[in-house]
């Protein structure tokens, strides 16, 4: 069967207008409506400084940055899980299954703990998380590498079994926070995206912009790499330079996004794996397709999230949790099709 | 393509022992492969034929010895550099992701690219420019259909890989070896799994390569009627060290092959080529 893929410019056509319409519709929709007729006037408002109006003041300081939040952590959480299934070899991995982000996350709660400000961005937080993502990914390559390779049940287990140490230490320490501040704490380990402000979206802008030009510059040694490091070497790669900086990246974007957002699972997997379907596997459109594609879905599923059962907000962890699980589950039991017929 | 391929390499004393084995994989070689040679490293299984090849391709490190390409030590030359002049077919690649054949054929021109982006990073003082996102080329392009039509895949050349017969696989990694435009092919197994037709072709297109462009070929095989007919000098190896080195008719001998094969082969001439002739007792 002749493989169609999609040609890159219906591609960026396609996932432009998805990452907009779904910005617009998680613009209008809410606890209050705002129709996209009444956004230019609004717009107006805010760029031209005059006080503004309840609408506008919903719109501008409350929706868009939460908006640009959400698609900022979907998109670094989707390239950050298409990069590490081309450094494991496995079309399977994503940060959350893998148990990186319950790493993250302890690191987080235990700098949290120590520098007493918990469920708050700083600096502090962010490098534990970032400390706790790069140790787990350590030891799950150590753990599950066999010759070089990373068979998909040793990888799956090795990811199983750390998540659930990690995630015990983290209700342990839990244990320790008192209980005014624990529902912050909870939602935020759920994966939420909550309040944004302005600052916060500009520095993770430039923070992941930084990390996703590294992985992009490295886009077909990334291809070379999915096929073992013998034939990465034999055309030009050094393969443990190459994986010692992708384990760098990584653990620094997953950092960021778990120290702002908890822990926010599967979008790693589920938006790669569709895209390889739709525009094949090379990463030098995969990456930024991810990026894009991975926003949109961050956006529609905060959307849900704060809508679902509004005014209560679920954690949007949730939502991509009871979609991803179901699609996780569905990729298993295909393979194990593929098992049978010796696919 | 290489027209004045000088391109020579040279083993003193190598030798490998895999981590935490207690005996070495290959030991004590010395061995030297002129320019434009056309080599086959023969030997039982276990004998160390494939590790050797590691050891020229630069992908294992020498624990004994050298290994040399041109005088400086393999090991101490960046990837992207020795790729420039030596290609690997490894005997098979597990793929994980539906490349498609053109896309894994195009992967051999990656060195190239490479190449250029590295003599960009010098201009700019070594700033870290990376050609890890470039399109290909014109002669890049050329370069892959060549090698498409080469190894008779253009028929599926856009079918993923993941679907590929074992013998078709090892027709793509050869296509990729080809549009590299190596000045040396390290060849390990790679007709194991192809019919006697695409062993024919294969054989031509790297005869080709080795008579008209000077290229030096080295072949593992433990087929030793292949190494015969195609080689020109063949290396035989013995629990990692060289037993024998010579024309096939000075290495393929009875007595040899009795010692090591446990007198169960047979050696006569090939009726239809001057060369010797091995077949297994009944």
């Amino acid at each position: 069967m002749v493989t169609r893929r999609w040609a890159p410019a219906r591609l960026l056509f396609l996932t432009v207008l998805l990452l907009g319409g779904s910005i617009l519709a998680a613009l209008s929709w809410g606890s209050v409506a705002i129709s996209w007729r009444a956004m230019p006037t609004l717009f107006w408002q805010w760029v031209s400084g005059v006080p503004l109006s309840p609408p506008a003041m919903v719109l501008w300081e409350i929706r868009l940055p939460r908006i640009l939040l959400a698609g900022l952590i979907g998109g670094v959480l989707a390239v950050v899980g298409a990069s590490l299934q081309a450094l494991l070899r496995n079309a399977l991995a994503d940060p959350y299954v893998l148990g990186v982000s319950s790493g993250a996350a302890l690191g987080a709660v235990v700098g949290g703990l120590v520098s007493h400000s918990l469920h708050e961005a700083s600096v502090t937080l962010f490098l534990c998380a970032f400390a706790g993502s790069l140790l787990t990914l350590v030891l799950l390559y150590r753990i599950s590498s066999v010759h070089g390779l990373l068979p998909v049940q040793t990888l799956l287990l090795a990811g199983v079994v750390i998540n659930a140490i990690f995630s015990a230490l983290v209700l342990f320490a839990v244990a320790l926070v008192e209980p005014s501040r624990l529902f912050g704490l909870l939602s935020w380990l759920m994966g939420s995206i909550g309040s944004a402000d302005y600052r916060i979206v500009g520095l993770l802008f430039l923070y992941s912009l930084v990390g996703l030009i590294l992985l992009l510059g490295r886009a077909e040694q990334l291809n070379l790499l999915t096929l073992g490091d013998e034939s990465a070497r034999s055309l030009g790669v050094e393969p443990e330079r190459l994986k010692r900086l992708i384990f760098v990246v990584t653990a620094l974007l997953t950092g960021a996004v778990v120290s702002l957002s908890g822990m926010i699972g599967f979008i790693g997997m589920m938006v790669p794996h569709a895209l390889r379907l739709l525009i094949g596997p090379d990463h030098r459109l995969l990456l930024p397709a991810s990026a894009v594609i991975g926003a949109a879905f961050l956006i529609l599923a905060d959307l849900l999230a704060r809508s679902l059962l509004a005014p209560t907000e679920l954690p949007v962890g949730v939502i991509t949790a009871l979609l991803g699980g179901p699609f996780f589950l569905y990729l298993l039991w295909q393979r194990r099709q593929g098992a049978i017929t010796g696919d | 393509m290489t027209g004045g391929n000088r391109s020579e390499f040279r083993l003193n004393g190598a030798g490998y022992r895999y981590p935490g084995r207690a005996d070495w994989a290959v030991r004590d070689v010395t061995l030297t492969i002129a320019p434009g040679e056309r080599i086959g490293l023969i030997g039982p299984n276990g004998s160390g034929k494939s590790t050797l090849l590691k050891l020229l391709s630069g992908f294992l490190r020498p624990q004994q010895g050298e290994v040399q390409l041109n005088g400086s030590p393999v090991e101490s030359m960046a990837a992207w550099q020795l790729a420039q002049q030596v290609a690997v077919v490894p005997q098979s690649v597990q793929f994980i992701f539906p490349f498609t054949v053109r896309e894994i054929v195009a992967m051999g021109r990656l060195p190239r690219r490479l190449a250029r982006s590295e003599s960009w990073k010098n201009w700019l003082g070594g700033l870290p420019v990376s050609a890890g996102w470039s399109a290909e080329g014109r002669d890049d392009r050329v370069a892959v259909q060549a090698a498409l039509a080469d190894m008779e895949l253009e028929p599926i050349a856009d079918r993923s890989v993941l679907e590929l017969s074992g013998g078709e696989r090892q027709k793509v990694l050869l296509a990729r070896a080809l549009a590299q435009h190596p000045a040396i092919l390290l060849l390990d197994e790679p007709t194991a799994a192809l019919d006697w037709h695409h062993q024919s072709v294969v054989y031509r297109r790297v005869r080709a390569l080795n008579e008209e462009q000077g290229a030096t070929v080295v072949l593992v095989s433990h087929d030793l009627n292949l190494a015969a007919l195609f080689a020109r000098r063949l290396v035989l190896l013995d629990g990692g060290r060289i037993r024998r080195i010579g024309s096939p008719d000075e290495v393929l001998t009875q007595a040899e092959l009795d010692a090591l094969y446990a007198q169960s082969v047979v050696v006569d001439r090939h009726p239809s080529a001057d060369a010797p002739r091995v077949t297994l007792k009944p």
